[in-house]
């Protein structure tokens, strides 16, 4: 469907009585809401956002704050834990709530960071791939194999062992991990919609390269770029993790929720909280990024549709 | 067929130089001089730098340098670690099989729980068994595993104390290995205790490695039967009056291991990826410790061997399953 | 008692946007030896009527009806397992697209002598021998060698030959034929439908043949039931039918059959089947019909005798005129 004819659609969806064929958008709300996981998930995603968001102003204390006298400090409902730490601290005094609040808003923060670079470098590479028959083309998509033949954290282990592990290097290392996917979905789907009448059409009514390209393939590739976006947000949460608790990612005392986990291991038997805290924030981070992905795919492919 | 084969592995070469590029362009980029990223010295006399500089080859044009490498690679010298002086290829071939062995009992773990999971999930689409089996799919797809692992050890292994924390086999035991495989060589050895030893070392890494394919291939496996459960052949299937068992598990399932091959496929990469964290979490001597270890002693020649040698091995994989792909599809089979 | 026996049948969906009714209380009779044709346009729910009789409707389906019998037995009552017995071996049942309804993963022998071995238990030499017989007899040259060949190798034609030698494998009762000849082309049509009735004759089976092509119809059934968004709105034997159609919707079809056209242009019937958002309150036919009057927007139209080919309408038409019309020359004069 092109998206300049979808606000037109959406006002008449919601003006006619109830019993007439839902609106494309009136569908896709109603598909998306009907799956209470994919709701779920999104409320779940919004109150992280807000915490990610408002950490300064919802956080007890600073993330790299030490209160010597109060290492180790239990979660305040098991035995020796204290009011003033709700989930305890790590071992040197840190308030492990204020750590995973600031730690939400790097997650996600690397997150969106590396949606939006491979998304826009993907779609550019995409196009071109799919517009430029020849050497363009080949060569983009041959550079595009050999990042896809290298597993994807070593990939990023390698570049961030040669640019030096900083949370910005790790971001530029995902974003590079995740271009070919971005470059080979917009390449297919362009090459697909490009046959269509529509881009003929377009074409013959004198539209440039360019436009056609951006204006006219483009809006109708979106829908499985979109879904690929919820899962590149995940993953490179997970990634980033990773990379965090292997000691190149985030450096310490950022409150990054892999390097938290990196320095807890030794205290796994003493002060089992250190780990399981940051660990479990991860989770339920990227499951419900995953949750609301799901819901977005089944929502735009017509095919999961109940029809 | 076989032209199909040839074209796939002409396809790979010009990937295979370009990786080879990247890790010798990628060992120049290291921060610091090259003769000490190569050698480990600091602070190295002019003359000896004159010495390392001739006998590393740095003096000569850099299109001189990389046809050099490419023709060492061509003769198996991928290069010597800094650290041990021992060449990268025989490192890399002792403890290959330790990755290897993880690697495929994670996969199989991954195959004979993710399938039966996915199709019991879609012919029973909308239940509660669906709900259940596709929710813990999502969270163990969501899983950070070096997370899991640690979770696991801490449950399984510190406060019930059924099995071991790390390595492979106990230090009780020690046999010369036959095939580098701990499961056959304990077995091999005769050792009483040995094989239980290393089935129960072997574990809880096999979860952690095998938690995220398993989780990709129960829901791979429950969209491809969806699909196909609405096909018509599977309508013909069922006008035969055939049993529900036949019906999905034979005609269904047999078309819908196509795409969940190729999802098996793709999780190599994502497996060797995995192993990295695994391993390192159980220090369990593969191929993903050694690596870390390289970085952490900055050993950059392992990095640049053993990445060059490990995307090799993952696209000789990806050809096999390409391969095999023909094989359960007959229209490729017999397209080519 | 006849072969098949369905009364007052009613198939409901569910879907995204609520209950759709796709069969509305059909009610057909089939004798053995018999060929019944069912017409009607795309969506008038003749398929699902048949897929229901097979009970091969998918988990979102509703079938009820106050008679479902098969040879005697109570098809509503019968257990699945019973039911999968009768199944694939004394009904059976052939589809529209034949290219897609054969697996692609196994071959033409494996596809037909599986029924042989679940329903007759025939040992694999004797599987093998029968499905040469039938490929043979359904007219596909070189049978043995055909055995072990994969659907995609196979023609549209040749796999619906293929479809048609499985639908024949344990000697069904019944055959119902789901537009077996829409996806082929028009040369192979004839061929197929030609197949389709000497091995009926021969065998004495009861086929169900479901068309919206009258040629078809014409050429090769014996009584003819047409179907209108889900109802059935006339029966007939197929030479009264073709004379004096008694609905208004069948009349229409007929007209516009281009071997009937008198005038220049070829007569249609204006706007589509009603879908699930549309669908009138009383009569169904009555936004496309030339004779609707306010009744037929308020009231359901009766049932007519046989007299009148059982016709679901309030002005049942006797040669063209509509019988206790008030406007008998039709719509058009009306306003």
């Amino acid at each position: 469907m092109p998206a300049d004819r979808m606000p037109a659609e959406r006002t008449a969806a919601a003006m006619v009585e109830p019993k007439a064929p839902p609106g494309p958008f009136a569908a896709f709300f109603r598909d998306f809401s009907e799956n209470r996981a994919a709701l779920i998930g999104l409320i779940l995603l919004g109150l992280l956002v807000f915490v990610a968001i408002f950490a300064d102003f919802l956080a007890p204390y600073s993330p790299i704050e030490q209160f010597r006298e109060f290492t180790r400090i239990p979660p305040a409902w098991v035995e020796g834990g204290n009011r003033a730490f709700l989930l305890g601290t790590d071992e040197i005094g840190r308030d492990m709530l204020s750590r995973l609040i600031f730690g939400a808003r790097l997650s996600l923060f690397i997150g969106l960071s590396v949606v939006v670079a491979s998304m826009a470098v993907g779609i550019v590479l995409g196009l071109v791939a799919a517009f430029a028959p020849g050497w363009p083309s080949i060569v983009i998509m041959r550079a595009m194999d050999v990042i896809l033949s290298v597993p994807s954290l070593l990939l990023a282990i390698v570049i961030v062992a040669i640019i030096g592990p900083s949370l910005t290097n790790t971001i530029v290392a995902i974003t590079v991990v995740y271009l070919p996917y971005y470059v080979r979905l917009v390449r297919a789907s362009a090459m697909q919609e490009k046959t269509r009448d529509y881009v003929t059409a377009a074409r013959v009514g004198g539209a440039g390269t360019l436009r056609i390209m951006f204006k006219t393939v483009l809006p109708n590739c979106m829908a499985p770029i979109i879904v690929q976006a919820a899962l590149t947000i995940s993953n490179a949460i997970l990634e980033a993790a990773a990379l965090g608790f292997l000691g190149l990612g985030a450096q310490p005392p950022s409150p990054e929720w892999g390097a938290m986990l990196a320095s807890a291991r030794e205290f796994l038997q003493s002060a089992p909280w250190i780990v399981t805290e940051p660990g479990l924030a991860i989770l339920i981070t990227v499951l419900a990024i995953n949750l609301v992905g799901d819901g977005l795919r089944d929502a735009l492919d017509p095919k999961m549709r109940r029809s | 067929m076989f032209s199909f084969i040839i074209r796939r592995v002409l396809l790979v070469i010009p990937t295979f130089l370009a990786i080879a590029f990247l890790t010798f362009v990628a060992i120049r980029l290291v921060p610091g001089d090259p003769v000490e990223a190569r050698t480990g010295e600091r602070g190295i006399s002019p003359e000896r730098l004159a010495h390392f500089r001739h006998e590393l080859g740095l003096d000569q044009p850099v299109w001189k340098q990389f046809l050099d490498y490419l023709w060492q690679i061509a003769h198996g010298d991928f290069g010597t670690s800094i650290s041990t002086q021992t060449p990268i290829l025989t490192e890399f071939t002792t403890l290959f099989p330790a990755t290897l062995e993880l690697a495929i009992c994670a996969m199989l773990f991954a195959t004979i729980l993710g399938i039966p999971a996915g199709v019991i999930a879609a012919t029973r689409r909308g239940t509660f068994v669906d709900y259940t089996l596709m929710g813990a799919a999502l969270t163990g797809f969501s899983m950070p595993i070096f997370w899991w692992g640690l979770l696991l050890i801490l449950f399984f292994s510190v406060d019930l104390g059924w099995t071991p924390v790390s390595g492979r086999i106990d230090l009780l035991y020690y046999f010369e290995p036959v095939t580098g495989f701990m499961l056959i060589d304990s077995w091999l050895s005769g050792q009483e205790g040995a094989f239980s030893s290393a089935v129960s070392h072997l574990i809880l890494p096999t979860i952690v490695l095998g938690t995220i394919p398993l989780a990709t291939i129960a829901r791979m496996t429950r969209s491809a039967m969806l699909e196909i459960l609405g096909e018509d052949y599977v309508r013909t299937a069922r006008a035969k009056g055939l049993s529900p068992f036949r019906v999905v598990g034979i005609h269904a399932l047999r078309n819908a291991l196509i795409p969940v091959v190729t999802v098996i496929g793709l999780q190599v990469g994502a497996l060797m990826a995995g192993a990295v964290l695994t391993e390192y979490i159980f220090s369990w001597p593969g191929i993903g410790s050694w690596l870390i270890e390289s970085i952490q002693r900055r050993d950059y020649p392992v990095l640049q061997g053993g990445i060059l040698l490990v995307s090799g091995i993952v696209i000789v994989i990806n050809i096999l399953v390409d391969l095999l792909y023909g094989v359960l599809n007959p229209r490729i089979r017999h397209a080519r | 008692m006849p072969l098949l026996e369905i009364s007052d049948l009613t198939v409901d969906f569910k879907t995204g946007g609520g209950q759709f009714r796709a069969v509305d209380g059909v009610s057909l009779t089939v004798d053995r030896g018999e060929i019944l044709a069912i017409v009607g346009e795309s969506g008038s729910g003749k398929s699902v009527a048949m897929l229901a009789v097979m009970g091969l409707l998918p988990w979102t389906a509703t079938v009820t009806a106050r008679t479902l019998a098969f040879d005697g037995r109570d098809l509503l009552t019968l257990t699945p397992r019973e039911r999968r017995r009768l199944v694939g071996k004394d009904m059976a049942m052939i589809f529209q697209e034949p290219m897609s309804s054969l697996n692609p993963c196994f071959t033409v022998g494996y596809q037909i002598g599986e029924s042989l071995k679940v329903h007759l238990g025939l040992s694999k030499s004797e599987r093998r021998q029968r499905a040469i017989e039938l490929l043979d007899a359904v007219g596909i040259p070189d049978p043995e060698r055909r055995l072990s060949a994969f659907p995609h190798q196979l023609s549209g034609g040749m796999s619906q030959r293929v479809m048609i030698a499985i639908a024949l494998a344990c000697r069904p009762k019944l055959i119902i034929a789901d537009e077996p000849t829409t996806a082929l082309d028009v040369t192979i049509q004839a061929q197929i439908l030609e197949l389709l009735v000497s091995l009926q004759r021969e065998t004495d089976t009861g086929l169900v043949l479901i068309t919206h092509d009258m040629g078809v119809v014409a050429e090769t059934a014996e009584r003819v039931s047409v179907h209108y968004a889900g109802q059935k709105i006339e029966e007939q034997p197929v030479a009264p039918l073709f004379e004096d159609p008694h609905h208004p919707y069948t009349a229409a079809l007929l007209a516009a059959l281009p071997e009937r056209a008198t005038g220049k242009r070829l007569p249609s019937i204006p706007g589509v089947v009603p879908g699930q958002f549309d669908r009138p309150p009383a009569c169904l036919f009555e936004p496309r019909c030339r004779f609707a009057t306010e009744r037929c927007r308020t009231k359901a139209p009766p049932r007519q005798g046989a007299i009148a080919g059982f016709a679901l309408c309030h002005y049942p038409l006797t040669h063209g005129r509509p019988i206790g019309h008030p406007h008998p020359e039709g719509r058009e004069v009306a306003a």
